[in-house]
C-alpha cells in the first residue's frame, strides 16, 4: 500500500500561488492510485521551475541539462524498462530549448509520460516570452509584444502520431490526476500538456483567464484514435478551451523493437563476453 | 629486415578500391606477410581520387613509408599524382584506359578492362584482374586470393564468386605469359603465421567495448568514428548490447548518461564537431558523477574542416570542455591492440571513479590496418563498483549518492534498487542529491569531485619508453603516432644516434614525478605530433611541469611517415 505523504512534503522555490502546486499535487497522486512505490518511479528533468519537480518528490530522480529531459529519460528506460518513468519539463524546456528530442522522441516511442508545464512564459529567467507565449504579449525583451507564432503543442504532437496526447490544467486538480493516470498506464509516449498560470510573470494567462475558457470534453462519440477529428479539435483555442485526452494511438513501442529487453531489464543482463574470442576469431 | 614492399592503389571514388585494397591486404596476410595498410580519401561517395596503401614486410611494421614500389593506377590521376613517389619501383597499368608512356621498363601494361570482358563478359570485373595481376607479378601462388575472393563475396553468391576468380586467374596468368619473371620484387613466400589479426583501429575499438562490458552505445554518425558505431550494431544482438542512433550529438550523450545512471555500461563515438555539441553533457557528467566513455575520433578542425583526413588537433580543447571543473581521464590508444585493451579499460576507471573517460583516436589510427598478434579477452576485467542489493539491505543509514568520503568516491546503487532512492542534479547540490547553493556544502563538494581526479593520478601508469631509457634524445609521441615514431628510432639506432621514444597512453591526468623521472637524463626531448600548435607539449608543462626543448608538427591532414620526422629532426638539428 503506497500512500501520499511515501512521496515526501518538501520546501518549494516555487511562488506562493503556483500553478506548480496543483501538477505536483496530481503527480503525487496518480503514482499513488496506480500503487508505485517510490523505487519504481524515475523522474528525469530539465531545467526551469518546472524542472525542480524532481526535488520535491520522494523518488529516484535525475534533473539534467536545459531542454533535455528526453534524453536521458529515454536511456534511463532502456537501461531499466521495469521503472516508471517520468520526464516533468515546461514550455521553454520541452517544445524551445529541447524540441529537436521532443520530435524525435515521438518517433522513437519509449513508454515515458511527459508532463509539460506549459505557462506560456519563461520563470526562472523572470518573464520572457516562451514558445507558446500568446501573440501581442508584451514582455521586458519582447518590447513590442511578441511576433512569433505560439506553437500548438497539442496539434504538433498529433501530426507526428504521438502515441497518447492529452490536456490538463493546474487549477482541476484531479481531472489532471486521471489524466497523468490514464497517460502512465498507456504504453507509450504519452505527452500530458498541463495548463499553469504564472502567477508572477503571466499577467495574460491567470487562473481566471483559464477557468472561464477550459472545459472538460465529454463527447461520448469522440473517438481517440482518429487522428484528423484530433487535429482539429486541437485547434480549438481562445474562448473555449477544450481539456482532456485528445488522440491515443497503441503502437509498439521503443522497448518493444528491442528483442534484447523481453528477457528483463538490460541492466541486469550480464554482458555475454565470452562471444569476444568469436569475434577475434574473425580477424584472423 | 629482408623484404619491405609499399603497394600503393590509386582511383577514384566508387571504382572499388576499396575492395580492391582490403582484398590484397588479406591475401598478403595470409600469405603470411606482415601489413599495414592506411587509406587516404576525399570526402565523397563518388569521384575524387583517393589511395589505398599496403605494406608488406617479414617483421611487424606499423607505419606507411612514402616511396612507393607498386603502383597499381586504376585512374590517370594516380599517374599524375604518384608517379614521382616511385624512386626505384613499377607501375601496373591498364594502358589501353590510361594515358602512360608505355615504352618505360618500369611500366607493366595489363588490359585489364578487356580481359574481364572477355573473361567474364563485364568490366567491373576488372578490380579482380588486378588483384591477379599483383599476385602474379610478386611471383606468389594464387590460391590464397582465391580464398579471399570466396570470402569477400560469400553474400552474392556462387556465380559472382566463381567470376571474380575467373578474373583475377585470368590476370594473374597474362602476367605469368607476358613477364614471366614477374617484376623485380618478386618475393618468396614467407611460409605461413598462423594467429596474427588483421584488424583497424576503429574495429578494434567496437571489439574492446563489447569486451569491455558496452551495454548501450548512443551516436550520431560522423566520419571517422562512424566505423565503432557500425562495427558495434553489426555484432549487438549477440552481447546483448543496444545501439541507437540519436537525433543529434546533444541527445546521444545525454542519452548514455540516463542509461549509466541507471546502471548499464555507456558510451558515446563522435568525432570533434559532434564532441562540440556534447559539451554541456560532458558537464552534467562532470557534475552527477556519471560514468560515461567517450569515444573521440579526430580529424582535422575547425567546424568541418578536412572530414576524411587526420591530426591531434583537440587535445586542449577535450581537456578543458564544459564550464567549470571537474575531473576526467583521457586514454590515446598508439595500435589496434591499445584501442582494444585501452577501451575495455575506459570503462573500469569510468565505473571506478564515476567520471567522463575519453579514449582519443584519429582517421589515422581509425582507418590503418595493422596485422597484431591475437588480442587475449582473459587479460580483460570488468569492475563494476556498485553497491548490491545485499549491501543496501545491511546499511544503516539513509542512501546518500553524493556521501563525502576521504577519496571522493561515493558509493554508487542505480535506481529501481529497493530501500534507496538516487537522485542527481545538475545544480550543485547535497549528498542527497538536492539542489543546495550554500558556500560551504559547494566547497566540500567540489573538493570531493576534483580528490577523484588526484586519485587517478596516483593510479595511471607511466608512458612507456622505447629504445634505451638513457638515451641522449626522447621523441615523445602521444596516441597514433607510435608506429612511425618507434620507425624512427630503430632506423637512428642503425645509423648510430642515441635515441629513445617516450610514448603516452595514458594522457590525463599525468603522474607527475614518474614521468618526470623518465627524461632525467635526457638532453633534448622532441614532441612530434599531428597539429600545428604543439597541444601535448603544452600539456606536459601545465600537468607535469615538464618543458620540452623541441617539435616536429604536421597539420596537412596526412599522418607522419618516418622519413617526414627524421627530415624534420634533421632540419632542426637535433640529431
Amino acid at each position: 500500500m503506497v500512500n501520499i505523504e511515501d512521496y515526501g512534503d518538501f520546501e518549494t522555490a516555487w511562488c506562493p500561488g503556483c500553478g506548480n502546486f496543483g501538477i505536483l499535487k496530481s503527480i503525487k497522486q496518480a503514482l499513488v492510485n496506480l500503487g508505485r512505490s517510490p523505487h519504481q518511479v524515475f523522474v528525469a528533468s530539465g531545467i526551469g521551475q518546472s524542472s525542480k519537480t524532481p526535488h520535491y518528490l520522494k523518488c529516484n530522480g535525475f534533473n539534467g541539462l536545459h531542454g533535455r529531459s528526453l534524453p536521458p529519460a529515454t536511456g534511463a528506460k532502456v537501461a531499466n524498462h521495469e521503472l516508471t518513468v517520468i520526464a516533468v519539463t515546461g514550455d521553454g524546456d520541452c517544445y524551445g530549448e529541447g524540441g529537436n528530442h521532443f520530435l524525435h522522441t515521438v518517433r522513437r516511442n519509449p513508454d515515458i509520460t511527459m508532463i509539460v508545464h506549459d505557462n506560456q512564459i519563461y520563470g526562472l529567467t523572470k518573464g520572457q516570452a516562451s514558445p507558446t507565449s500568446e501573440i501581442g504579449m508584451k514582455t521586458k525583451v519582447q518590447t513590442h509584444g511578441v511576433f512569433n507564432m505560439p506553437l500548438n503543442p497539442l496539434s504538433m504532437a498529433i501530426s507526428l502520431d504521438c502515441s497518447f496526447v492529452a490536456r490538463g490544467y493546474a487549477g482541476k486538480v484531479s481531472h489532471l490526476t486521471s489524466l497523468i493516470e490514464k497517460a502512465i498506464q498507456h504504453k507509450g509516449l504519452s505527452l500530458v500538456d498541463v495548463l499553469q498560470p504564472c502567477v508572477s510573470f503571466n499577467k495574460l494567462n491567470t487562473f481566471k483567464w483559464y477557468s472561464e475558457r477550459v472545459y472538460e470534453m465529454d463527447d461520448p462519440g469522440y473517438e481517440l484514435n482518429d487522428c484528423v477529428k484530433a487535429f482539429d479539435k486541437s485547434m480549438e483555442w481562445g474562448e473555449k478551451i477544450p481539456l482532456g485526452v485528445f488522440y491515443v494511438n497503441e503502437k509498439p513501442t521503443f522497448e518493444d523493437n528491442l528483442d534484447v529487453l523481453a528477457s528483463g531489464p538490460l541492466y541486469k543482463k550480464s554482458p555475454s563476453t565470452e562471444k569476444v574470442d568469436e569475434l577475434i576469431d574473425g580477424f584472423v | 629486415m629482408n623484404l619491405d614492399l609499399n603497394i600503393k592503389i590509386g582511383g577514384a571514388a566508387g571504382q572499388g578500391l576499396q575492395t580492391t585494397g582490403m582484398a590484397l591486404a588479406k591475401t598478403l596476410k595470409k600469405s603470411g606477410f606482415h601489413v599495414f595498410a592506411t587509406q587516404y580519401y576525399l570526402s565523397r561517395v563518388r569521384g575524387g581520387h583517393n589511395t589505398f596503401n599496403i605494406r608488406i614486410s617479414d617483421i611487424p611494421v606499423s607505419a606507411m613509408t612514402e616511396d612507393v614500389d607498386l603502383l597499381l593506377a586504376l585512374d590517370e590521376a594516380t599517374i599524375d599524382q604518384h608517379l614521382d613517389e616511385i624512386n626505384d619501383g613499377v607501375v601496373l597499368v591498364d594502358a589501353d584506359a590510361i594515358k602512360v608512356n608505355n615504352s618505360s621498363e618500369s611500366i607493366f601494361h595489363v588490359p585489364m578492362l578487356k580481359i574481364a570482358k572477355d573473361v567474364c563478359g563485364d568490366k567491373i570485373y576488372s578490380n579482380s584482374v588486378s588483384m591477379g595481376a599483383v599476385i602474379g607479378l610478386l611471383c606468389l601462388d594464387i590460391s590464397d586470393l582465391e580464398e579471399i575472393l570466396k570470402l569477400s563475396f560469400k553474400k552474392k553468391g556462387e556465380e559472382i564468386i566463381q567470376k571474380n576468380i575467373k578474373a583475377a586467374k585470368a590476370g594473374y596468368d597474362y602476367v605469368k605469359e607476358n613477364y614471366p619473371g614477374g617484376c623485380k620484387f618478386a618475393v618468396d613466400d614467407p611460409g605461413k603465421k598462423e594467429n596474427l589479426m588483421l584488424i583497424n583501429g576503429n574495429q578494434a575499438v567496437g571489439l574492446g567495448a563489447l569486451a569491455g562490458g558496452l551495454q548501450f552505445l548512443a551516436a550520431y554518425p560522423m566520419t571517422p568514428s562512424t566505423g565503432v558505431m557500425t562495427y558495434v550494431a553489426a555484432n549487438a544482438d549477440k552481447f546483448n548490447t543496444v545501439v541507437e542512433q540519436a537525433e543529434d550529438e546533444i541527445a546521444a550523450l545525454n542519452m548514455v548518461l540516463g542509461a549509466s545512471f541507471t546502471g548499464v555500461r555507456s558510451m558515446v563515438t563522435t568525432s570533434g564537431g559532434g564532441f562540440a555539441l556534447m559539451t554541456e553533457a560532458l558537464g552534467l557528467a562532470g557534475i552527477t558523477e556519471t560514468p560515461a566513455v567517450i569515444f573521440l575520433c579526430q580529424r582535422p578542425g575547425p567546424a568541418t574542416g578536412l572530414p576524411t583526413m587526420t591530426e591531434q588537433g583537440d587535445l586542449q580543447f577535450v581537456l578543458t570542455a564544459a564550464q567549470g571543473e571537474f575531473p576526467r581521464c583521457i586514454l590515446a590508444p598508439g595500435t589496434p591492440e591499445e584501442c582494444f585493451y585501452m577501451t575495455a579499460e575506459a570503462f573500469n576507471i569510468a565505473d571506478k571513479y564515476q567520471i567522463p573517460v575519453f579514449v582519443m583516436s584519429d582517421q589515422y589510427l581509425a582507418d590503418s590496418l595493422f596485422t597484431l598478434p591475437r588480442f587475449d579477452s582473459s587479460k580483460i576485467t570488468i569492475e563494476r563498483h556498485l553497491l548490491s542489493d545485499q549491501d543496501l539491505r545491511t546499511k544503516k543509514e539513509e542512501y546518500k549518492r553524493y556521501k563525502l568520503t576521504p577519496m571522493g568516491i561515493s558509493p554508487r546503487a542505480l535506481p529501481g534498487q529497493e530501500g534507496v532512492l538516487v537522485l542527481a542534479d545538475s545544480d550543485e547540490h547535497d549528498e542527497y542529491g538536492h539542489i543546495c547553493e550554500d558556500a560551504i556544502n559547494r566547497i566540500k563538494m567540489n573538493d570531493k569531485r576534483m580528490k577523484k581526479l588526484e586519485v587517478l593520478r596516483e593510479e595511471m601508469p607511466v608512458a612507456k619508453v622505447y629504445g634505451k631509457p638513457d638515451a641522449n634524445v626522447s621523441l615523445i609521441g602521444w596516441g597514433s603516432t607510435y608506429g612511425p615514431l618507434a620507425e624512427v628510432v630503430d632506423i637512428l639506432k642503425g645509423e648510430g644516434k642515441s635515441v629513445n621514444m617516450v610514448h603516452f597512453t595514458h594522457i590525463h591526468p599525468l603522474p607527475v614525478e614518474a614521468t618526470k623521472k623518465l627524461f632525467s637524463k635526457t638532453k633534448k626531448t622532441v614532441c612530434v605530433e599531428n597539429n600545428s600548435t604543439g597541444q601535448f607539449a603544452r600539456h606536459l608543462k601545465l600537468d607535469a611541469d615538464l618543458s620540452i626543448t623541441d617539435t616536429v608538427l604536421r597539420y596537412d591532414g596526412k599522418p607522419f611517415s618516418p622519413e617526414f620526422i627524421i627530415a624534420a629532426l634533421k632540419e632542426k638539428e637535433v640529431i
